[in-house]
C-alpha cells in the first residue's frame, strides 16, 4: 500500500428489496482532510454513510481503518472504531436536556448515581467552546431546528471521533452558525480528524472541502481535488449530463392582487407582517432562521390559534381558522419539516400523494382504484419522482423524492396560492433544477407562489419580488431588478 | 375486477402468511391429536368457536382502529358488563320490549365511546389514561346499578342474539360476519379510514393536510364504544342474564388479537384481515386447550407465551424484509 489512508472502503455493495442501493463502492479518506461526498438524491450517499456507521450491514466489501481491516456491524462498533455521524434527520431525545442528550449512554458518575452537575458543566464547556448560545440544561424540545442541529454536531464531536461524518449539517442553520461550524471543522482537521461532508451546496464545498467524491446511481463515479475542479464539471459528473439552465424562470408582468395580508401576527414569532401577492408571481421570503417567516405563513394557513390580522383573498376578506378553511380558499402550504409535518412514513407513495384529495376517488363506500392510481401517477410524472412504484413505502425514498411527493400532494388540491417553505432543503442539484422549472410552469399557468427560503441564490433567481423579514417584521421589499445578496443581508440583519 | 379480487386474496395471504401458518398448524395439531381428534373438527365445535369469539371480534375491529389511530381503548370490557346489564334491566326492571333494551345497550356503548373520544380529542391526556379512567367509571356504574347482582332475563327474544340460530348458523356468527364487513368498509372504502391511518401515522402532518383530527378520533372511539355495546348484548344474551362481572379482561383479548394480527402499537399501520386471524388464533387456542382438558389456570400461561411468540415471529419477519 503506497499511501496510508485513515479510512478505506472497498467494494461495498448493499441492496434493499427492489433497489440496488450501493454497487461496488470504493472510498478513501485521508487524515486531516475534509472530503465531500456529492451526488443526487438516491445516489447512495446516505446508504454508504449508514454502512460506515454500522446501521446497515453491507452484503459485500471491506472497511479498513489505518490500514487495519475492521468489521463494523453495529452503531457501538462504529463508535469504538472512532466513527461519529451527524445524521441529516435529527435523532435527539426531545424530553431530555441538551446535556443529557450529549452524554446519553455515557453519563459521568456511577451507574446508579449520575453526576448531573458535572454532566451539565461539561456540556456547557463544549457548547461554549463552539460559541453556541445554548444552555446545557434546556430541554431539547424547546430548541429550534438549527439549535438541535448544533447540539447534534457537538455531541458527535464530543466522542473524540477520528472520522466524523456530517450529513447535510447546514441545511437548516443560518449563515452565522455555518461560519462557526466551518471554524470548528477546520480546528478538528488540524488535530488529524478526517471529515466526510455531505452537502448539496456547491459554494460550501469550495469554501471548506479538500477533495470530493461524486456518487451516481449507487456507484462512485470519480474523486477530484476541489481547488482544481470546476463547479460545472462536478455537476455534470453528478447528473451524468450537462445541466443547462439551473434556474428556469420567465419573468412576466404579474396580474391582479390575489392575496393581501395585513398585520399578521401569531402571537409569538411573527409580529406584524403585511404583504401582497399577485397572480402569476413568485414572491420570495428571505431572512435569517427565526425571523418568523414560517410562523407568519402558518398563521395565514390557519395553524396559529392566537393569530391576529387580516387576510384578503381575491379582494374578499377571508376567514381562515384551520387548514380546511385555507384549502377552501385554494391556498396550499408545503411545510418546512418534511418528517415532522408532512410524511406518513410507514405508508406508500400512493397514500402520501392522495391523502388530501380522497374526495375525488372515494365515494359512497366505493374506492375508484383506477382514478386513485391515475392521480398518483400524474403527480409522480409531473414532479419526475423516482420511485420503484406507487406501492413503495415513502420512507425508503431519498429526501429529494420525498419532497417531490410532498409538493405533488399539495398540487393535487389544485391551489391558486402555493406556499412553499424551504422547498429545496435537502434536495440535490438535479432535483432542485427540476423543482425550479416546475415552479416556473406553475406561475405561467396563473398560480401564485410564496417561497420561503434561506438559500439566497434561489430567492434571487426565482422571485419576482422579495420580502425580507427580521424579528417577526417585514423590513423591506425588493423587486427582481434591484435584488442583490448584499441588500437582502442588510435588511435581514438590521 | 376478478383479477383485482384475485390479487387482493394473494396479497392477503402474503401479508399474513406467518399467522395463517400458525393458525393452520394449530388446527392440524388438534385434528391429529388423539384427545381432540373426534371433537375439534365438528360443525358444532366450529360454530361454537366462532360464537364464543364473536364478541372478541366486535371489540377487535374497534381496537384495530383505535390502535391504528395511535391510541388504545381499555374501557371496552367494562362496557360489555354495563350494556349487558342495561339490556337485561330494561326488559326485567322496566318491562320494555327486548329490542328497546338492545337499543339502550348500544346507546350506552356509544355514550362511553363518545366520552372517550371527546376527552381524548379535546385534551392532551393520553388515551391509555383516559380509557383507564372510563373503564373504572363504567365498572362502578354497573355495580351501582345492579348492586353487584346479575339480572336474569329468560325471554326467547333476549336469548336470540347470543344463543339463537338462523337455520343451522348461530345468530352471533351472522353478526360477526356483518360487523367484519362494516369494519372492512370503514377502514378501506371511506375517507374516514384513510384519515385514521394518517392521524395515527403523523398527527402533525394530518393537521397540515386539513384533516379534522379531533373528529376522526371522536368517530373511531364512538364506533369502538358501539361495538363494545354489541358485545355486551351478545354476552348477556348467551348467558340469559346481565352479569356485572362479565367482560372482565375482554379488552386484553382484543388487544392481543390485534397485535397478533400484525398491527403496530405505534400506530399508522395495520390491517383488519390480520386482526381476524388474530381473533381466530385466540379462539382456537382457548378451544383447543379446553378440549384437551388443560386446567384453566394453565391456559393463561400458554396464551401469554403464544402471544409473545406470535409477535416475535412477526417482528423477525419484518426485520428480515428490511422494513
Amino acid at each position: 500500500m503506497s499511501e496510508q489512508y485513515l479510512l478505506e472502503m472497498k467494494g461495498i455493495s448493499k441492496s434493499f428489496p427492489g433497489v440496488k442501493a450501493l454497487q461496488n463502492v470504493d472510498f478513501q479518506l485521508k487524515a486531516g482532510e475534509i472530503h465531500a461526498l456529492l451526488g443526487e438524491n438516491g445516489a447512495g450517499k446516505s446508504t454508504l454513510i449508514k454502512v460506515l456507521g454500522g446501521i446497515y450491514n453491507a452484503e459485500e466489501g471491506e472497511i479498513f481503518i489505518d490500514g487495519q481491516k475492521t468489521k463494523i456491524d453495529s452503531v457501538t462498533g462504529a463508535r469504538e472504531a472512532g466513527i461519529s455521524i451527524v445524521h441529516q434527520e435529527l435523532v435527539l431525545v426531545p424530553y431530555m436536556t441538551v446535556a443529557e442528550n450529549i452524554f446519553l449512554g455515557r453519563e459521568p458518575g456511577t451507574k446508579m448515581n449520575v453526576d448531573r452537575r458535572k454532566m451539565e458543566e461539561d456540556a456547557q464547556i463544549l457548547l461554549d467552546t463552539y460559541q453556541m448560545n445554548i444552555h446545557a440544561g434546556t430541554l431539547v424540545e424547546r430548541l429550534t431546528i438549527a439549535q438541535k442541529q448544533m447540539v447534534e454536531i457537538v455531541k458527535a464531536i464530543s466522542f473524540q471521533a477520528r472520522i466524523l461524518v456530517m450529513d447535510e449539517p447546514t441545511s437548516s442553520i443560518s449563515d452565522k452558525e455555518i461560519g462557526f461550524l466551518f471554524e470548528t471543522m477546520r480546528a478538528l482537521v488540524k488535530k488529524g480528524v478526517g471529515i466526510i461532508y455531505i452537502s448539496h451546496k456547491m459554494s460550501e464545498l469550495e469554501e471548506i472541502c479538500d477533495r470530493v467524491t461524486v456518487m451516481r446511481d449507487g456507484e462512485t463515479v470519480g474523486t477530484r481535488t476541489v481547488s482544481t475542479t470546476k463547479k460545472d464539471d462536478l455537476i455534470a459528473l453528478m447528473v451524468g449530463r450537462e445541466l443547462t439552465n439551473y434556474y428556469t424562470r420567465d419573468f412576466r408582468t404579474p396580474g391582479e392582487v390575489v392575496l393581501k395580508c395585513e398585520h399578521i401576527s401569531d402571537g409569538k414569532m411573527a409580529k406584524d407582517v403585511s404583504f401582497e401577492v399577485h397572480k402569476g408571481e413568485i414572491v420570495g421570503f428571505a431572512g435569517l432562521v427565526g425571523a418568523g417567516r414560517s410562523e407568519a405563513m402558518k398563521a395565514i394557513f390557519g395553524l396559529a390559534p392566537q393569530m391576529t390580522g387580516e387576510v384578503w383573498v381575491k379582494g374578499k376578506k377571508a376567514k381562515i381558522q384551520s387548514p380546511v378553511d385555507a384549502l377552501k380558499y385554494k391556498i396550499a402550504l408545503v411545510p418546512e419539516s418534511r418528517k415532522e409535518e408532512g410524511l406518513y412514513k410507514v405508508q406508500s407513495v400512493r397514500f402520501n400523494s392522495t391523502i388530501q384529495v380522497l374526495g375525488q376517488f372515494i365515494g359512497k363506500l366505493r374506492v375508484n382504484a383506477q382514478k386513485e392510481w391515475d392521480i398518483t401517477q400524474k403527480y409522480v410524472n409531473m414532479m419526475k419522482t423516482k420511485t420503484p412504484g406507487q406501492e413503495q413505502v415513502i420512507h425508503n425514498l431519498s429526501g429529494g423524492n420525498q419532497q417531490k411527493v410532498m409538493i405533488g400532494r399539495w398540487l393535487a388540491t389544485d391551489p391558486e396560492i402555493l406556499i412553499l417553505d424551504e422547498p429545496t432543503r435537502g434536495v440535490d442539484v438535479g432535483a432542485k433544477a427540476e423543482i425550479y422549472s416546475i415552479m416556473n410552469e406553475l406561475v405561467k399557468k396563473g398560480m401564485s407562489i410564496i417561497m420561503i427560503s434561506s438559500e439566497l441564490p434561489e430567492i434571487i433567481n426565482m422571485s419576482d419580488r422579495v420580502y425580507v423579514m427580521n424579528d417577526g417584521r417585514i423590513t423591506g421589499c425588493l423587486d427582481h431588478n434591484s435584488v442583490t445578496q448584499e441588500r437582502i443581508m442588510q435588511m435581514a440583519a438590521k | 375486477m376478478v383479477s383485482r379480487f384475485k390479487s387482493g386474496i394473494i396479497k392477503y395471504f402474503k401479508d399474513n402468511i406467518g399467522i395463517i401458518i400458525a393458525l393452520i398448524a394449530m388446527c392440524i395439531f388438534l385434528v391429529i391429536f388423539p384427545v381432540t381428534r373426534n371433537t375439534f373438527m365438528t360443525q358444532k365445535n366450529i360454530f361454537n368457536i366462532l360464537r364464543q369469539n364473536s364478541t372478541n371480534l366486535f371489540l377487535a375491529t374497534g381496537m384495530s382502529m383505535v390502535i391504528i389511530l395511535g391510541g388504545i381503548d381499555l374501557s371496552v370490557g367494562s362496557v360489555i358488563a354495563l350494556s349487558g346489564c342495561i339490556a337485561a334491566g330494561c326488559v326485567v326492571k322496566l318491562g320494555l320490549p327486548e329490542i328497546v333494551g338492545f337499543a339502550a345497550a348500544l346507546l350506552v356503548g356509544a355514550a362511553v365511546g363518545m366520552f372517550n373520544g371527546l376527552v381524548i380529542s379535546k385534551t392532551d391526556i393520553p388515551p391509555f389514561i383516559v380509557t383507564l379512567a372510563s373503564m373504572n367509571i363504567t365498572k362502578g356504574i354497573v355495580l351501582v346499578y345492579t348492586e353487584g347482582a346479575p339480572i336474569r332475563c329468560m325471554t326467547d327474544a333476549f336469548k336470540f342474539p347470543g344463543a339463537g340460530y338462523i337455520g343451522p348458523v348461530p345468530m352471533a356468527v351472522i353478526l360477526m360476519v356483518i360487523v367484519y364487513i362494516i369494519a372492512a368498509l370503514i377502514m378501506n372504502k371511506t375517507q374516514l379510514g384513510r384519515h385514521m391511518y394518517a392521524v395515527g401515522g403523523n398527527p402533525q402532518a394530518a393537521r397540515f393536510s386539513g384533516i379534522h383530527v379531533s373528529k376522526v378520533k371522536f368517530l373511531i372511539y364512538t364506533y369502538t364504544g358501539i361495538m363494545a355495546g354489541l358485545a355486551g348484548i351478545v354476552t348477556a344474551s348467551r348467558m340469559y342474564s346481565g352479569q356485572p362481572t362479565s367482560g372482565n379482561g375482554a379488552e386484553m383479548d382484543a388487544i392481543a388479537s390485534v397485535v397478533i394480527g400484525g398491527t403496530s402499537m405505534s400506530g399508522g399501520s395495520g390491517r383488519l384481515g390480520g386482526t381476524l386471524i388474530g381473533v381466530l388464533i385466540i379462539g382456537v387456542l382457548n378451544n383447543g386447550l379446553n378440549l384437551m382438558g388443560v386446567n384453566s389456570n394453565w391456559q393463561y400461561i400458554v396464551k401469554g407465551l403464544v402471544i409473545l411468540l406470535a409477535v416475535y415471529v412477526d417482528f423477525i419477519r419484518n426485520r428480515k424484509a428490511g422494513r
